[in-house]
């Protein structure tokens, strides 16, 4: 053990390329965000520039596709999160048994993970949700029922259709992974002593489940703060700006609308909200750090 | 047979086409891409949907022949598989040092170097957008090779910290006591007990920057433009064509989707930064 805890190690030097890249990563871009956000700066007036303070940051609050984006970014990734919990806490269970063909139904399960964003929304767009031609309008007509025009009547909840479909199959392979290590013992117990189903799944099942959920929660948000190509192929923030969340809004205001001072303050606005989110997620994998 | 038994055995009879039902609906659109990928533009648009039809291979014909596919097939097998190979060089000797010569500050630098993951691309979005337009990498494979590595170093780092954790000290230190350099322990010894933990961090890699679709579609426009992006340029109204959208989709997707599969046990331990194995 002795090479663990002697001080002057040459090999520790090995870590440093991964630390300054890391760092000027995250450092110096971060700090121009900062910066700029101060700025009038429009790349189409270079001259232009000037500090404006606050002005920015006024300039996003007051403006209402702001707000809006705020609102379709919780809404995103809250609904994202509630479906892909709740239905992969239920179809991992459903699936934990064996049974003929298991592997291939979690192959087929976990699949749409590995689909590129692109190609899933516009496959979800294109191929089910067209109210004319799409496979939905078609069961719709099966039933007697009007076709629904999706991304144009509910534009924001298609855009969560497509991301939870995105993100299940990640929910269903960490459950599906955390419940193998669950004690098949105690829950056969209980299932001997007459406890039912829902009772085993309640009781045992779900706390068992409490940690790969917050896991899988914060996880997701850290990706689904940063949704973008779905509706950038998709709505394109449309209509109006019924599914414009905050990377959207930042990205018109920086490389639509060229205006680098609003876009770094919108920049801002979102590492604020991921941070949120960071701060419960750090401290929870530093904590499974130390209880080995 | 009791009654009890019976019933038992219906429910799990339920349960077993429950499973497979869930598992159909959940690649059903897939499918139909996969099916429509070999239809005429005509078959993919008509109503009712054809499940019976004459398949063509003419989308794939097209899109290989015109939509210049190869182009943009290499710039994703080069920004991936080189932000892999970078990745993979910067992440493994880091993973060492944190993993047999820990301080006091290893931890605490793991976690900055995760909580570096949970930095937004739209908070950096306009300095790099600018730094990659003044040094003339603006829509080059370089600047995408160069940030996918970047974007994946901490889960990479973290993924192999946590397979070389489980290596036992002794086997280290027993081949430096033998006189074997750093470099020499872990070529002949670390690397090869570790190969599937490496082998299965370099494919999650492959995968996240194989879909990687904001710096892609933000950072390129034709030059360096991968995949993704190609996929992209089919959102247009006038470029609405479902069969050959179908044919580049699968294309695009088919290779990842096997690799996936062939490594989803792995991915977990990587994608939950090793909290739940």
């Amino acid at each position: 053990m002795s090479a663990r805890k002697s001080k002057t190690h040459p090999e520790r030097l090995l870590a440093q390329p991964a630390i300054l890249m890391l760092f000027a990563w995250m450092i110096v871009p971060l700090l121009m965000t900062v910066y700029f956000s101060t700025q009038y700066f429009n790349l189409l007036y270079p001259k232009k520039s000037s500090f404006v303070g606050f002005e920015n940051f006024v300039y996003f609050f007051t403006y209402p596709s702001f707000w809006t984006s705020v609102v379709n970014t919780i809404l995103l990734v809250g609904s994202v999160l509630a479906i892909t919990v709740v239905c992969g806490v239920l179809i991992s269970v459903l699936v934990d048994q064996h049974f003929p063909g298991q592997g291939i139904v979690r192959m087929l399960l976990i699949s749409p993970f590995f689909v590129m964003p692109t190609v899933a929304a516009l496959a979800w767009k294109n191929l089910l949700m067209n109210p004319v031609s799409g496979f939905f309008a078609w069961v719709a007509q099966l039933f007697g029922l009007t076709p629904v025009n999706w991304f144009a009547d509910w534009p924001l909840l298609s855009v969560i259709f497509v991301v939870a479909w995105e993100w299940l199959p990640f929910a269903i392979l960490i459950f599906v992974t955390a419940l193998q290590s669950m004690d098949r013992e105690q829950k056969e117990a209980a299932q001997m002593d007459g406890a039912r189903t829902w009772d085993v799944f309640w009781h045992l099942t779900v706390p068992h489940l409490r940690r790969p959920i917050a896991v899988v929660v914060m996880v997701e948000a850290i990706f689904l703060l940063n949704v973008f190509a779905e509706i950038f192929v998709t709505t394109n923030g449309g209509p109006g700006d019924a599914t414009t969340n905050v990377p959207f809004v930042v990205y018109t205001q920086a490389l639509l609308e060229f205006d680098v001072g609003a876009a770094s303050a919108g920049g801002l606005v979102a590492v604020v909200l991921a941070n949120i989110v960071a701060v419960f997620l750090i401290r929870l994998i530093g904590k499974t750090l130390t209880e080995r | 047979m009791s009654p009890a038994k019976s019933r038992r055995k219906n429910l799990n009879a339920v349960r077993i086409v429950a499973a497979w039902a869930v598992g159909v609906a959940m690649f059903f659109p897939i499918f139909w891409m996969l099916l429509t990928s070999f239809k005429t533009e005509l078959d993919a648009f008509s109503m009712p949907p054809r499940f019976a039809f004459r398949p063509t291979l003419e989308n794939y014909e097209q899109i290989l022949a015109r939509a210049n596919y190869m182009h943009y097939a290499w710039n994703s097998v080069a920004t991936a598989g080189g932000a892999t190979i970078l990745g993979m060089l910067v992440a493994v000797p880091a993973a060492y040092a944190f993993a047999f010569h820990p301080t006091k500050r290893t931890r605490g630098t793991l976690l900055w170097m995760l909580s570096t993951k949970m930095l937004p691309g739209v908070g950096v979005l306009v300095p790099i957008y600018l730094i990659a337009r003044d040094t003339n990498l603006l829509d080059s494979r370089t600047a995408l090779v160069v940030i996918f590595a970047l974007t994946n170093l901490p889960i990479m780092v973290w993924m192999i910290y946590t397979y070389f954790r489980d290596v036992p000290m002794d086997i280290v230190e027993a081949a430096r006591m033998d006189g074997a350099s750093t470099w020499e322990a872990l070529r002949h010894v670390l690397l090869p007990v570790s190969r599937g933990g490496l082998a299965s961090t370099a494919l999650l890699c492959l995968i996240l920057s194989w879909n990687e679709s904001f710096w892609s579609l933000n950072l390129t426009t034709s030059n360096a433009a991968p995949l993704t992006a190609l996929v992209a340029s089919f959102s247009s109204p006038e470029g609405l064509f479902w069969a050959k959208l179908s044919a580049v989709s699968t294309l695009a997707c088919a290779p990842i989707l096997v690799l996936g599969w062939l490594s989803q046990k792995q991915l977990v331990r990587g994608l939950t930064f090793g909290a739940v194995k």
